[in-house]
């Protein structure tokens, strides 16, 4: 399993052809408190780039886009009731959906860890 | 445009930690501990919050000459209260909200206005009350808010007789040697204090109140969903100069014998609205999951009856509140109607303000 970065603050977990997507810590430490995750329905299917989730602070509201292409096959739940998980664990219980990759070329344009790191400092 | 201005409180921010952000040209707090922590603390104990980028002024002189830009009976105000007043326009649209008080005895007025209008506003008041008044800008002094539960307990171990004072009364106190105008109010439905300090002063005053565990430095970001729970307009945003107090539901701002004498600005057409009743009007609205921001357009059976002006989570609430100004058939308690939240119509429904009760002390 690898880990992918955008520099939109995205972070895509791959599993063969599947990916869990969310936003990294430093995205939802800027953002501040999490109030509301508006998550895509499940078989939806995104061009990478797309708006696929909007993301409520009490400050002010942030779109996710599609890191790459693919079809809705999960979104988490959990955050319908407990948003502030983005917050807790942005790169664990915070996932946002799962994506079935419909280009997994699409991947190797992405940050891994370290570029990421490099991005944001 | 011009260099960002700090106030004489910036570095204590930034000791403190604080996230900056641009607001009025001043490079303010936006937070420090983050928005909801210090919302919450604020309404469960004190919190102190930096207002120096507000406008203070000091007026003397001829007080019929400044009564007649406002909507405030100046000759009730007595020494030692403060009263909330609007400066309208010559169609009685709203050019901003100030707080006028008599904290120096028979010495004039204290006037704070708003950071984004206060050059234009007195301005305003200087050359309309030319030869008959004299107005004086302060610009050596900080401004300072303590709010919250705490705040008179906090703030009474540096001025005991600030505890004596009751909600929008105000006056001048001597902290060691520094002359500080101390008025009972604020902006979060709170009790609590505006304080004014000589600028060289306000960070050992600021240190001298954040030294109690009770209070916290709240940052812009959790001042404004204090004030809108508290219902409380945002000047720009829930009221400008295009809203009269009619349709801002403002109308208790205007004192009474001002209503009957028909001479504050744009009267006539002010209390002609006021009897016809005006075409839409500002109201508060719940609803849930994602909060409703301003410029959002509200829509009832397909139809737009009104524009969102200020929206955002209430912490206290515990979801999504806001303002909006509806057409006047649907600026009802407990009205349904829809939100467009990008694209997508969300439900909400008119909503008695405020959102969250008021706390003021009265004695």
């Amino acid at each position: 399993m690898s880990v992918k970065f955008t520099k939109d603050h995205e972070w895509v977990r791959v599993d063969g052809d599947e990916a869990t997507v969310g936003i990294t810590a430093y995205a939802a430490e800027q953002l501040g408190d999490v109030v509301f995750v508006e998550l895509p329905d499940v078989g939806k299917s995104f061009e990478s780039g797309d708006e696929m989730a909007v993301v409520e602070s009490v400050k002010a509201a942030s779109e996710v886009y599609a890191p790459v292409s693919g079809e809705v096959v999960a979104v988490n739940d959990v955050l319908e009731g407990e948003p502030q998980k983005v917050n807790e664990s942005a790169d664990g219980d915070g996932w946002f959906v799962k994506l079935k990759l419909s280009d997994k070329s699409q991947l190797d344009g992405l940050m891994d860890e370290a570029a990421y790191t490099a991005h944001i400092s | 445009m011009a260099d960002i201005l700090q106030t004489p409180l910036h570095d204590l921010h930034i000791e403190l930690g604080a996230k900056m952000t641009p607001f009025a040209g001043y490079d303010m707090p936006l937070q420090y501990d983050g928005i909801m922590a210090e919302h919450n603390h604020t309404r469960q104990s004190a919190g102190l919050f930096d207002v120096s980028h507000m406008g203070q002024a000091h007026y003397t002189g001829d007080e019929a000459a400044l009564e007649k830009l406002i909507t405030a009976d100046l000759s009730a105000l007595k020494p030692g209260e403060q009263k909330y007043t609007l400066l309208l326009n010559d169609e009685g649209g709203i050019r901003d909200d100030l707080m006028i008080s008599r904290p120096f005895g028979d010495d004039g007025l204290f006037i704070v206005v708003n950071a984004a209008t206060k050059a234009a506003d007195f301005a305003h008041m200087a050359s309309k009350t030319a030869g008959a008044g004299n107005l004086r800008m302060i610009e050596d002094r900080a401004l300072i808010a303590l709010q919250g539960p705490a705040a008179a307990a906090a703030f009474g171990q540096i001025i005991p007789a600030a505890a004596d004072m009751i909600f929008m009364q105000c006056g001048v106190f001597d902290l060691d040697g520094v002359e500080l105008y101390v008025s009972r109010s604020g902006y979060t439905g709170e009790d609590g204090y505006e304080i004014s300090i000589p600028a060289s002063d306000a960070a050992a005053v600021a240190r001298k109140i954040l030294a109690d565990d009770r209070v916290k430095p709240i940052g812009l970001g959790a001042r404004d969903s204090l004030r809108l729970e508290a219902g409380l307009c945002l000047y720009g945003h829930d009221m400008d100069e295009s809203r009269t107090p009619v349709e801002a539901t403002l109308m208790w701002a205007i004192a009474k014998s001002r209503r009957e004498r028909l001479d504050f600005p744009g009267a006539a057409k002010v209390m002609q609205q006021f009897a016809d009743k005006p075409a839409r009007k500002r109201i508060g609205f719940t609803m849930s999951g994602a909060p409703a921001r301003e410029g959002a357009e509200v829509v009832k059976d397909g139809q737009s009856i009104g524009v969102v002006t200020s929206g955002g989570f209430g912490p206290t609430i515990g979801g999504p509140v806001g303002m909006a100004y509806v057409d006047l058939e649907h600026a009802i308690a407990d009205t349904e109607f829809e939100i467009l939240l990008r694209g997508k119509a969300r439900p909400a429904k008119v909503t008695k303000m405020p959102f969250v009760e008021h706390r003021f002390y009265r004695g």
